[in-house]
This record gives C-alpha cells, sequence and structure tokens, in this order.
C-alpha cells in the first residue's frame, strides 16, 4: 500500500463517522468486513485523486492555465495531419484576422459589363468574384490601432487583382478628445464612401459616387484629424488632407481625368500644401425616443484637377441616416432605416486640347466650369429576423458642357433587393436594377451575391 | 456690450456647471444589471449610465453616436466580457478617444474576468457550433453568488480610481451584499421544492441561474446558440419535452414567442417570460428584486401555478 492509498484510507474513514464510532466494540472479524465493505469506496478515492493530482500536474504545465472551471477539460488529442492548425482564436491573440468574400452569379441585358462602373460591382454576366477581403486588425500598442485591407479581385480573364485598399494607423488615447489617422483610408466624406462593399446594403455602388468619385472610391494616402466636440449630443469635426493623385482620387489630379473633362490631362505635381486635397466634414448625431437615431453630415472637397495648371474641383455633399429598431429586436431585427445622399460637384476645367489621336484630329476646348450632381436614397425594412427588404433609388445628371460625356448624361436607377442573412457571418441577396439611361434607353439586370466571413472581424460603426 | 456681458456670464455659468457635474465620477455600464449594481455602490457619488437597455438583448446592442459621447465622458467602464458585447462595443470604443477607460487602465473593469465562467468549451470552437463564446458563457449575472463578487469588483475599482471616498463605497457594498443575500435566500426557498425540475430554456443565458438553484435544463429552443429554432428541432424537442414531462420552457423577453408556445401547446409546459436585466418589468427596479420576481416566476410556474 503505497502512501497515496494510505492517505485515502485514512480519509474515507474519516468520512465514514458512525462506522468509527462503534470501532471499540467491534472484533476483529467485523472490522475485517467493514474494511472488505469499504474496499470500493478506497478504490474510487484513490482512482479519482490520482486523477486530480495528474489534472494539476498538466495545468501547471500549460503556460498561464486558466483558472479551473466547473466544465471538465478534455483530454489534448495529439495532433495529426489532418486537422486544421489554429493559428489564432479570439481571446489571446494580438491581432485579429478576417476573410471576407463576394460571390456574385447574374445577368444583364447590357452585354459589356458597361452599367455597373463601382470596381466591386458585379458587372459581368454569369459569375464573378469581385471582392475578396483580407483584413488584419488590432492594436498596436497602447497608443495606436492599425488596420490593413487588402483586397482581391478576378477580372473578366480570370486574372487576379490586388490592391492595397487601406492600410492606416488610429490613435487611441490624443488629449481633448482628438483622433489621428494616418496612411491610405476611405475618406470620410458623406456616410457610402467610408463604407466596404459587404457593409452595402446593395450589391452595387450609388451612381453618385461611382461618377464623382471613380470605381474605387475616394482613398489616397493622407492624414485625418477629428474631434468630438463636448456637445451633449454627438458632433465630430473631421479634416482630411490627402496628396489628390491618382484613380482613387477621381475628381482630382487623376490620369483619367480625360473622361470627365475630354482633354489631355496636364502634367501636375505637388508643388507645395495648397496643391493638397482638403476634405471636411461635420456630423452630428441625436435620438428621437428611445427605438429612433438620425445621423446628419455634411462634406465638401477641395483640391487642383489636372485638365490644367490652375484648374480646382469643388464637391460638396450632405447625407442623413435614420434608423428605428424596437428595444426588445430580436437579433437585430426588426428594423427599419432610411438612408440619403445627395453630391454636387464643380469641376474647373482649363483650355485643354482633345487627344490628338489621329495625329492632327486634336481640337481646343474652352475654359468652363463643369457642374454634376447626383442622389440615391435607400430604406431597408428588416421585416423578420435574418430577412431584408431593400429599396434604392437613385438619379444622376450634369450641365451640359462643351465636352460631352457618357458620365454626365441624366440616369435613373431603381433596385429593389432582398437580403437573407443565415448568421451574422453570411448572407444571400438578390437584386433587380431597373436602369435609364439618356443614351441607351431602357437596361435590366438581376445579381445574386454570396457573401461569407471568415475569421475575427471588428464590428462597424453606426 | 450688455449683450455681451450676458454671453458671456451665461457661457461662465455653464462651464462652472459642467465643472460640478464632473465632480461625481462618470461610470458607463453596458448593461442594466451592471449598472444597478454600480448605482447602489456609488450612491449620490456616482452617475451610472448603462448602455444596453433593460429589454434588449445585450448581444446585439446598436452602436449608437450617442453612447460614443457617453463613453467619451465616462470615468470609469464595467463591461460584462466573455464577449458579450462583441459585436458592438469595439466598434464604440475605437471613436471614444478616452484613455481613462483603455483595456487596463483602473478606469477599465471586465467583470467577466473577476468570476469563474461556465461552459468554457473544452475543445476548439468553431463557428459551426453556433455563437459559442470561448471563454464561457457570459450571462452570469442570473446568479447571485457571482454578482456579489462583481459587486465587490465594482467597489475596489472605485476606491481605486475616486479614493477619498473608498469608505462611502465599502458602506454602500456591505448593504448592498447584505440585500442580495436576503434576495438569495429568499429564492432558493421558494425554488428549493423544484431543485432537479426539468426545464427547457430559450438561449443558453438561464445556465447560471439553472445551476445556482439546481433547475435542470434538459434542452434549449435554439438548436445551437444564436441559431433560430428549426422545425426538426422543434419536432424532436416536442418529443423529448413529453418524455421528460417538462413543466416549463424559459424565455428571454426578447426572443419571438411563437416557437415557445408552440412547444407550450404540444406539450403542456408553460411558457415563462424572465426578465435577465434590471428594469425590465416594473418589479424590477434592483437587482436583488430581480433575483426574488425571477425565482417567484419559475416556482409559480414549476408549482403549477398561473
Amino acid at each position: 500500500m503505497n502512501k497515496r492509498t494510505a492517505l485515502a484510507l485514512l480519509a474515507t474513514l474519516a468520512l465514514a463517522g458512525p462506522w468509527q464510532a462503534r470501532a471499540e466494540e467491534l472484533t476483529e472479524e467485523q472490522i475485517q468486513q467493514i474494511i472488505e465493505k469499504a474496499k470500493p469506496y478506497i478504490e474510487a478515492e484513490v482512482q479519482r485523486r490520482v486523477k486530480e493530482e495528474l489534472e494539476k500536474q498538466k495545468a501547471t504545465e500549460r503556460v498561464a492555465a486558466p483558472a479551473p472551471t466547473p466544465t471538465p477539460v478534455a483530454e489534448p488529442k495529439p495532433w495529426t495531419p489532418s486537422q486544421p492548425i489554429p493559428l489564432f482564436r479570439a481571446g489571446p491573440a494580438y491581432m485579429n484576422i478576417s476573410f471576407d468574400s463576394l460571390i456574385n452569379f447574374g445577368w444583364s441585358t447590357e452585354p459589356e459589363g458597361l452599367l455597373n462602373l463601382g470596381g466591386h460591382d458585379p458587372a459581368q454576366r454569369g459569375f464573378s468574384l469581385s471582392n475578396e477581403e483580407i483584413v488584419f486588425e488590432g492594436a498596436v500598442d497602447p497608443y495606436f490601432k492599425g488596420v490593413a485591407d487588402i483586397v482581391m479581385s478576378l477580372d473578366e480573364d480570370g486574372e487576379t487583382a490586388v490592391e492595397l485598399e487601406e492600410v492606416y494607423i488610429l490613435t487611441t488615447s490624443l488629449p481633448w478628445s482628438l483622433q489621428l489617422k494616418g496612411g491610405q483610408f476611405f475618406t470620410e466624406f458623406g456616410r457610402h464612401n467610408a463604407q466596404h462593399p459587404h457593409q452595402w446594403a446593395f450589391v452595387d455602388q450609388p451612381l453618385v459616387l461611382n461618377r464623382l468619385f471613380g470605381p474605387d472610391g475616394m482613398r489616397n494616402p493622407g492624414a485625418r484629424l477629428s474631434w468630438l466636440a463636448p456637445t451633449p449630443w454627438f458632433t465630430e469635426a473631421l479634416l482630411t488632407v490627402f496628396n489628390g493623385q491618382g484613380e482613387t482620387a477621381f475628381s482630382f489630379r487623376n490620369e483619367e481625368s480625360i473622361e470627365i473633362h475630354g482633354g489631355e490631362p496636364v502634367e501636375r505635381g505637388l508643388r507645395g500644401p495648397q496643391d493638397l486635397v482638403f476634405v471636411p466634414r461635420l456630423a452630428t448625431s441625436f435620438e428621437l425616443g428611445e427605438t429612433q437615431s438620425i445621423l446628419l453630415g455634411a462634406s465638401a472637397a477641395f483640391g487642383p484637377n489636372n485638365s490644367g495648371r490652375h484648374a480646382c474641383t469643388q464637391i460638396y455633399g450632405g447625407d442623413f441616416y435614420w434608423k428605428w429598431r424596437p428595444e426588445n429586436a430580436e437579433a437585430g431585427f426588426p428594423f427599419v432605416s432610411w438612408q440619403t445622399e445627395g453630391i454636387f460637384r464643380r469641376y474647373e476645367a482649363d483650355d485643354r486640347m482633345t487627344p490628338d489621336d489621329p495625329p492632327g484630329s486634336a481640337v481646343p476646348l474652352p475654359d468652363e466650369n463643369l457642374h454634376d450632381w447626383g442622389i440615391y436614397s435607400q430604406l431597408l425594412w428588416g421585416f423578420h429576423r435574418g430577412w431584408v427588404a431593400g429599396m434604392r433609388g437613385e438619379f444622376v445628371s450634369g450641365d451640359d458642357g462643351k465636352f460631352e460625356s457618357d458620365l454626365r448624361v441624366d440616369r435613373t436607377r431603381l433596385s429593389p433587393n432582398l437580403t437573407f442573412y443565415p448568421s451574422e457571418f453570411s448572407k444571400l441577396r438578390l437584386q433587380y436594377n431597373y436602369d435609364h439611361l439618356q443614351q441607351w434607353g431602357d437596361e435590366h439586370s438581376v445579381w445574386l451575391q454570396l457573401e461569407f466571413l471568415l475569421g475575427a472581424h471588428a464590428a462597424h460603426k453606426f | 456690450m450688455k449683450a455681451y456681458k450676458v454671453v458671456v456670464a451665461a457661457v461662465l455659468g455653464g462651464l462652472a456647471s459642467l465643472a460640478t457635474a464632473h465632480a461625481k465620477l462618470n461610470v458607463v455600464c453596458t448593461t442594466p444589471d451592471l449598472g444597478a449594481l454600480a448605482r447602489e455602490i456609488g450612491g449620490p457619488l456616482v452617475e451610472v449610465r448603462s448602455i444596453g437597455r433593460p429589454n434588449e438583448n445585450p448581444h446585439f446592442v446598436e452602436a449608437k453616436p450617442s453612447y460614443i459621447v457617453a463613453l467619451n465622458r465616462a470615468d470609469v467602464l464595467i463591461e460584462v466580457g466573455l464577449e458579450l458585447e462583441i459585436g458592438w462595443l469595439p466598434a464604440l470604443l475605437d471613436q471614444t478617444r478616452n484613455a481613462k477607460i483603455r483595456k487596463g487602465s483602473p478606469g477599465r473593469l471586465n467583470a467577466g474576468t473577476v468570476i469563474q465562467p461556465l461552459e468554457v468549451p473544452a475543445a476548439a470552437v468553431d463557428r459551426s457550433m453556433g455563437d459559442v463564446h470561448a471563454s464561457g458563457n457570459p450571462h452570469y449575472m442570473m446568479d447571485p453568488e457571482r454578482a456579489k463578487i462583481v459587486a465587490q469588483a465594482i467597489t475596489d475599482r472605485f476606491a481605486k480610481v475616486d479614493v477619498a471616498n473608498a469608505g462611502a463605497y465599502a458602506d454602500n457594498l456591505k448593504k448592498l451584499l447584505a440585500r442580495i443575500e436576503a434576495a438569495e435566500a429568499e429564492a432558493k426557498k421558494l425554488l428549493e421544492p423544484y431543485r432537479g425540475a426539468k426545464i427547457v430554456t430559450y438561449h443558453k443565458s438561464l445556465s447560471y441561474l439553472a445551476d445556482r438553484y439546481g433547475l435542470n435544463v434538459v434542452n434549449t429552443v435554439e438548436p445551437k446558440p444564436g441559431i433560430p429554432p428549426s422545425p426538426s428541432h422543434i419536432a424532436a424537442l416536442i418529443d423529448q419535452m413529453k418524455a421528460d414531462k417538462v413543466k416549463a420552457v424559459l424565455i428571454e423577453p426578447w426572443y419571438d414567442r411563437s416557437v415557445p408556445e408552440l412547444l407550450a401547446e404540444k406539450t403542456g409546459a408553460k411558457v415563462v417570460i424572465v426578465p435577465l436585466l434590471v428594469g425590465g418589468e416594473p418589479e424590477t427596479q434592483d437587482y436583488p428584486s430581480l433575483v426574488k420576481l425571477v425565482a417567484k416566476r419559475v416556482a409559480q410556474t414549476l408549482g403549477g401555478g398561473p
């Protein structure tokens, strides 16, 4: 009998109080009988203690083992090659990694995919993978948060395009309610521009954003300062400053600006701070009772464009978002939300020449101001847990200039859709687009979109 | 000139009132039950605001901008933790810019770290299992014993942030603990006859209640946490409830009642709406009264009452 068993025996006898009390009057035979009777208990006790001891050892071996919980801890199974390797779990990870995929299937009466001009919209007939997004985010240290967002998509030839959509650092503890953001990020202009495709309520980008901010939205290397005003209700003032060059600064120094003004763009570098793009925004929010919230915003963007050496662009926008949700909503349903955004652009086009192609065909275009504007309004009704019916109406237009562009003609689009969310991590969306274009007439498209989300994806703001 | 002076006076007056308002400790809690504890411990020394509302599912709170304002001005933030608020609190905190309530600061209390959670998954979880919380079940406030531990932690934190009033907080805690203990004793007495009674709950939010009072949760209306019931699960549940003679289906105020009512109709069980959070019903204005009301209602149903 080893020491443990002896201890266990003593413990068992100690527990067996009634037997102990009568011990003096018992004969040796009776004692023997009692011991025989107690044997299974003793054995069980021994087994329990040995197991406990082993578990204790295991627990101390595990680094920073959590305190023992009432739930039994399962035996760790030896790893086999067929098992997935868990790299990151929600708890102890330093970084959240997520992957979000949008898979589209659809058909349009327009065969070339020219109706949906957004870089991540379903446009081509049949299947398409338009937005496959990898997001890394987490606390850098006590002072910063870091986010990197890499988006891949397959073009119609099956080639993979990769873009660095957003990479930025965000301060978490500046004084006076200030916050600084630096890197490349979706400019906080209006409501829709700052959202990623998988947050959208429709499969495609609103037309007005398409026309004024380009296929990939307004996002350019820069910095943003934000201040939360000490008002009793939410008021945030933001100022973004960015380079304003390239396709993601569509209305500014953009190589492709010929689409906007018809002339050969001029070379125009950053000569000084006056050549940066400045984007002020003011947003305010208040609540109507316990169940309704309103968010109002006004934004503007000012910067140089490359139609000439001294030309500038001004963009103004207003946005409105209202949402109703009862207190006892089940998983966020039911709800009704209404979002409307209008944007106006004044584009100063300098004296310029049309492209000299074929040679000798170039003609001068006069100095003029090109005006473009558009509005969209969308109503969503989450009528049952997991189900959302949506309706979006849009109109875009522009004043006739000396240069007529497809991006300036009147266009109306109506998009009813229906979305089903099996869980927060997947969705299935069916959308019909009725399009009326001044140059082509009526067009119809139907798109089906499936989304899946893996990993820890940060929660979205209101 | 006169108008100018009036404006200056008004502005200064406004600032002065702001300054006095700040003399109180500004406490933000993610749920009303944490808020109720904080309010009793802090008494007149604190101003408590709860983000989630009493009949709102704390998993799915909307990240409204007004909450950013509240968090921006908070001296202390108390959260349930165990990933309960993962869907909305991080989005708010990103915009809060308040170093006082940053993780690791004395002003930030994650109450989930001070209690022993139930249902910590033994093996790695994935989302095919539904919304399983990797760190354990976060609905621990349904257990008065754990609520007492949380109350202690809140008191310690208040004392750390506001040293001058540590004595007052400790006194308030003593009174609160006595009231919780009395409520728990009453609840135990009410539920003692039903120890081992088989019940069905909607979500896993009543595990701690069942554990404390010895009720036996044989199944949930949700097939997996956060996953709405499917017809096959409902059919199987009806058979199980009949076989196990389940008398009560306990549901939270925010779930659709049609499935629980169908179960009740098919099996003869009764549906009990259990207010999970303080303030959800007129009789639950503080934590001890919530403990008593829940016990009373469950006992009544299990006893065959109305």
